[in-house]
Formats: C-alpha cells, structure tokens, sequence
C-alpha cells in the first residue's frame, strides 16, 4: 500500500455559527492525484485553505507523514512539502516573476540579502521544466504584464520548487483557453510521474474525471463520496451522483408535479 | 568573489537546451542598459526633474549658483531630511504611511540631549536615542498593525500624544548642548570634510545601505510584496505583520538619527525638533517617485526628491524671487513630479 503523505481527521470549521467543515476525513497518498469536487459551497476552498495553513481549523487533526502537527500556518504548511496554487494565484502583481517565485522564500545568505543571480538561474530553470518559456517576457518581466495562463505559470513555478511533496492546485483551469488548461493537465500528469502528490480542486467534473486516481465528493461541508479510479464509470456516474447528493428529493418531485400539470 | 564563480559555473548547464535559453536571453528585459533604464524609470525622472529644475535656477542666477556655499547650506540639512525620508520609502511601500516620525525625531533627540547634558558621551547619547527611536517605532507599529487601525489617522494621533508628552515634561524649555562641539562624536557626525558637511557622507552612506536592504535584502523584498498584495504574502508564509512592524521600527530608528543630526547642528535641543519636516519630507517620497498605492517604490529617487525639495528654497530665494514664492513653487513641483510619474510609470493595481 501507497504511504500515506497527509491526512485529515474530523476537520470541523465554523465561521461565527455558520459550519463550513463538519468533520471531514481526507487523505492524500504519495504519487496519487486526488480530485476533490463539490458544489459551490461545499467548503472545497475552505478545506484547502486549512491544509495550506492560511485559515485555523475550530477542530480536528492535521497529520502529516505519520506525525500530528501542531501551530499549524501558512510557513509551516510550506516547510512541510505543501505548496498550493490558489484560485486568484496570490500573485503580487506589480513584482517580477523572479520575487514572485521566491514570494516567501527567498534565496538569501547568511545576512539576509539576496543571491539575486541563483534566484535568476532558478527561476529560468523552473520554468523550462514546465516549458514556460516565451519571447515576450522573461523572469524580471512584471507579472502583471502576463495573461492569465502565464501567470499561472507563475503560480506553478513557485509550487514546484523545492522539491514539494504534495502540490494543490484549486481551481486551476478557471478562466483559462484550451491550451493553457491542456499545460495544466500536462503538468499535473509530469508531476505524478516524478512521484509527487497533487490535490485537484475542479469545478469541471470532466476535467477531474480525465485526471484524477481518486475522487472525494464533497457536499455541504461533508464527505459525500470517496470512490478510486476504478469504481467510477463515467464522469458522467459522478454527475448523476452529485445532483443526487445535491438534491435528493428532486426525482420525486418532479414526478409529482407532472402529476399536477396533468 | 564566490557569486562570480556560481556564475562562470552554470554556462554549462544552460547551454544544453539552446532554443529555449537563446529565447530568454534575447528579451530586451534581459540587456543590462535597458533593465537600468526600466527598472529605475521613476528615479531617472526625480532625476530628471531636479536636473530641469537646478537649470532654471542656474540660468535665473548664475553668479549665487555658482558659489560654493549655497550647495555647502543645502547639504548641512540635507542628511537630516534623508534620515527621515528613507524609512518611509518602506512603510509607504509596504502599504501604510507614518506621520509620526517627527514626534519621533524629537522625543529620540531628547534623549540625546539628556544623556549629553548629563555629562555622558555623546556616543551614548546617539545609541540611547536611536534605541528610543525604534522604541517609539516599534510601539507606533504594533498600534496600527495589531490594532488594525488606519495607520494615516493612527499616526497622526502618535505624532500629536508624543509631541504633546514632551512639551508637558519640558514646559516648552530647550536644551543647550555647549560641550558638544568639543566632542570626538562631534568631529565625526557634524564637523566638515573637504569642504563638504560631513553629515552628507553619513547621509548618503545610510541612503545607499537603504537602497540595497530594500531592492536586494529578504526585508526589503517583503516589503514590497506585503505592500503589493498582503493576501498573496500571508498566503505564502510572510508574517505580513511583522513586515510591517518591522518598517515602523526602521522609521523609528531613522526619524531617531535625523533627530540626533538636527540637534548636533544646532548644539541645542528644542521641544518642537523636527516639527517643520513633517510636510517637505513626506512631499519629497512622493515628489521622488515612490507610488502611493504601496507595492513599489526608490529609494534613489526619492533621495532625489529630498534633494529637489531641499533646493527650492534656496533657489527660488536666489532666483530674485522673494520668499513669499516658495510654497507656491513647493506646490508646483510637486504636482509636476506626480504628473510626470504618473505618465512615467505604468500601474498593475
């Protein structure tokens, strides 16, 4: 059986008296590309965000190789082998590629100041290796002279370097063209194959069917579904499976209200 | 030494995948000339505008300008105005302002000049009043980031309750420090060298160690990230409010030393030291091409724009004009120098 890389025990999460998390379990093993789907507001965002460290759970366990952890943040979450790339990027816009990969983490000797020409051979070879490269910008090219794709990229760059165990990608292919989201999937197939783990956030169940080892249906704060690869079908089957989870008493309805029309 | 050996020894590596390594390399970002002149295009034109500026008073008057002391006056209190001026580079960068620093400058000065009068060396004086400095800093900066107040308004109440603290306690009397000129710290901080103010080298000295914490330093990075989008930093680890608190404390620290310049150029404390820098040195980062919206920023350009600030007085007055025409041309630079910077400088946010 697969090590198991990271894994979440009864996370609950409540903002004011509103539950977002109502305990839930998940796990990622090493190498496995784990798609986690649900609805708006099933507190996908949420849930990432607590692995990431930006948000603090209200409850639960947070284990990572084998050992809880405990003063969970955002650098810790990163010292830990965890890199995430968030639906807005959090790029800082008006910086260089090059600040915007080491947002965090820069290269730095003892006194602090920066190896500006390491953090430049770094950055151009992060980006070779998910063949982001291009004529018209450059890593001191400001990032927000990029489109959408390209920034990105950025975003990926950053959540490939050092070497990171588990790399979670929420929403990635929102607002992106055919082929940018054709480098993402590509992306995500190279980076399974060098034997990391991706968490996949997708709003596009066709997109995460195509992708993922391992779906967990999230719904209203709650697991709904845990099924492998080889369980499901059909992107399709997990449609179906949503609307009914989503709406379990509409087949009913329906029917009745044929019944009154008729 | 060891930067230029890392360098020689990865030609061998990027030369591997030709296409895409040519491909980088033929960015114009990439030519050094170039990346200068982008990279500093808000510095070049402070730059350009002080030049533009210096001509017109030159050609007004050029018998004054061409003497010695007029350039010699302007920079006895130039340092004092970089002292300042620099650390606010970081906190307007990283996304908030401090109008607190000349309440600083006087309460790290009164310091100063209590240890001095004490019979202490002025050496200690300097230290104590620049650990006062980054006190006051330090509390200033945990009051609006972890109060999370409006640090524009926050600050201002800083500078009144900390201007007001020191008129009680000193009942509005002054300090005289008659001993100090005598004083080896003295020779070294406030004497002359070459005919020039030796504060000057002090000055530009703190302006240039600036200028490398805050394009080449993880501080100054920060910064400017924290400034640029604080979500993003906290989402990637940075403790956005220590950057900031961080930025308070330098302010502190500087605001502290141009206190300490201030009075050792007069040889006299008074209750209200640095009460008249709030307004040329707050214009002057602007005036120097810092950006108001936070994110990014000069430390050279806004020197620059310390230096502009500086001269109009002086110019104007030189100029034949008489002094009733200085603020007007205060005002005028620098709406020129927004106005230009604005043209200058594209924004992303």
């Amino acid at each position: 059986m697969a090590e198991r890389l990271i894994e979440l025990k009864s996370i609950k999460k409540s903002f004011g008296r509103v539950y977002a998390l109502g305990g839930v379990d998940l796990y990622v093993d090493m190498g496995e590309v784990v798609g986690l789907i649900g609805d708006n507001g099933a507190g996908k965002s949420t849930l990432i965000k607590i692995l990431a460290g930006v948000i603090k759970p209200t409850s639960g366990e947070i284990i990572i190789r084998g050992e809880a952890v405990s003063h969970w943040s955002a650098a810790r979450s990163r010292e830990a082998g965890i890199e995430t790339v968030f639906q807005d990027r959090a790029l800082a816009v008006q910086q260089s590629i090059v600040r915007n990969i080491f947002m965090g983490r820069e290269i730095r000797n003892r006194l602090g100041f920066l190896k500006v020409r390491t953090e430049l051979r770094e950055a151009e070879r992060l980006m070779r290796e998910i063949g982001f490269t291009s004529r018209v910008f450059s890593p001191h090219s400001i990032v927000g002279q990029l489109s959408g794709g390209e920034r990105q990229g950025v975003a990926i760059a950053r959540a490939i370097y050092n070497q990171s165990d588990l790399i979670i990608l929420d929403e990635p292919t929102t607002a992106l063209s055919l082929t940018e989201t054709a480098k993402v999937f590509h992306f995500v197939r190279q980076a399974r194959a060098s034997g990391r783990s991706i968490l996949f956030i997708g709003h596009n169940i066709h997109h995460v069917f195509d992708i993922a080892d391992r779906f967990v249906v999230l719904d209203r704060g709650k697991v709904a579904l845990t099924a492998s690869r080889t369980e499901v079908k059909s992107a399709e089957q997990l449609i179906n499976f949503m609307e009914e989870v989503a709406h379990p008493d509409r087949g009913g309805k329906r029917i009745s209200q044929a019944e009154a029309v008729g | 030494m060891t930067e230029l050996a890392e360098g020689t020894g990865t030609a061998k590596p990027a030369a591997m995948p030709v296409t895409t390594t040519a491909a980088l390399e033929r960015h114009p970002d990439q030519q050094p000339l170039r990346r200068f002149v982008l990279s500093n295009r808000p510095a070049l034109g402070s730059l350009a505008v002080f030049v533009l500026m210096m001509l017109i008073f030159v050609a007004a008057n050029p018998h004054v300008f061409g003497e010695w002391n007029i350039y010699s006056s302007v920079m006895t209190t130039l340092p004092v105005v970089l002292f300042a001026l620099v650390p606010l580079v970081f906190i307007v960068t990283s996304g908030e302002i401090d109008l607190s620093f000349p309440a600083t400058m006087g309460f790290a000065a009164w310091m100063f000049a209590l240890v001095v009068r004490a019979g202490y060396d002025p050496f200690i004086g300097i230290a104590a009043a620049a650990l006062t400095g980054m006190a006051v800093g330090f509390f200033v900066g945990t009051l609006v980031v972890y109060a999370n107040l409006s640090s524009l308004i926050a600050t201002l109440g800083m500078n009144f309750m900390v201007r007001g603290f020191i008129l009680i306690v000193t009942e509005g009397k002054s300090i005289a420090l008659v001993t100090l000129n005598q004083s080896l710290a003295y020779k070294i901080f406030s004497s002359e060298l070459l005919g020039v103010p030796v504060q000057m080298f002090w000055g530009l000295a703190f302006v240039i160690f600036s200028a490398f914490l805050y394009n080449r330093h993880r501080f100054g990075a920060q910064v400017h990230i924290v400034g640029d989008n604080p979500d993003a930093a906290q989402e990637m680890g940075i403790d956005v409010k220590r950057v900031r608190v961080k930025a308070f404390v330098f302010s502190g620290l500087g605001a502290a030393l141009a206190g300490v310049f201030s009075t050792m150029i007069n040889f006299t404390w008074w209750p209200t030291a640095g009460d008249g820098y709030l307004l040329p040195v707050l214009a002057s980062v602007f005036v120097g091409g810092t950006a108001p919206w936070g994110g990014v920023g000069t430390i050279i350009g806004s020197a620059i724009g310390g230096l502009t600030v500086s001269f109009i007085q002086t110019g104007v007055v030189a100029a034949g004009l008489t002094g009733f025409y200085v603020q007007f041309f205060n005002g005028l630079i620098i709406i020129l120098s927004l106005l230009g910077h604005r043209w200058n400088q594209a924004r992303y946010r």
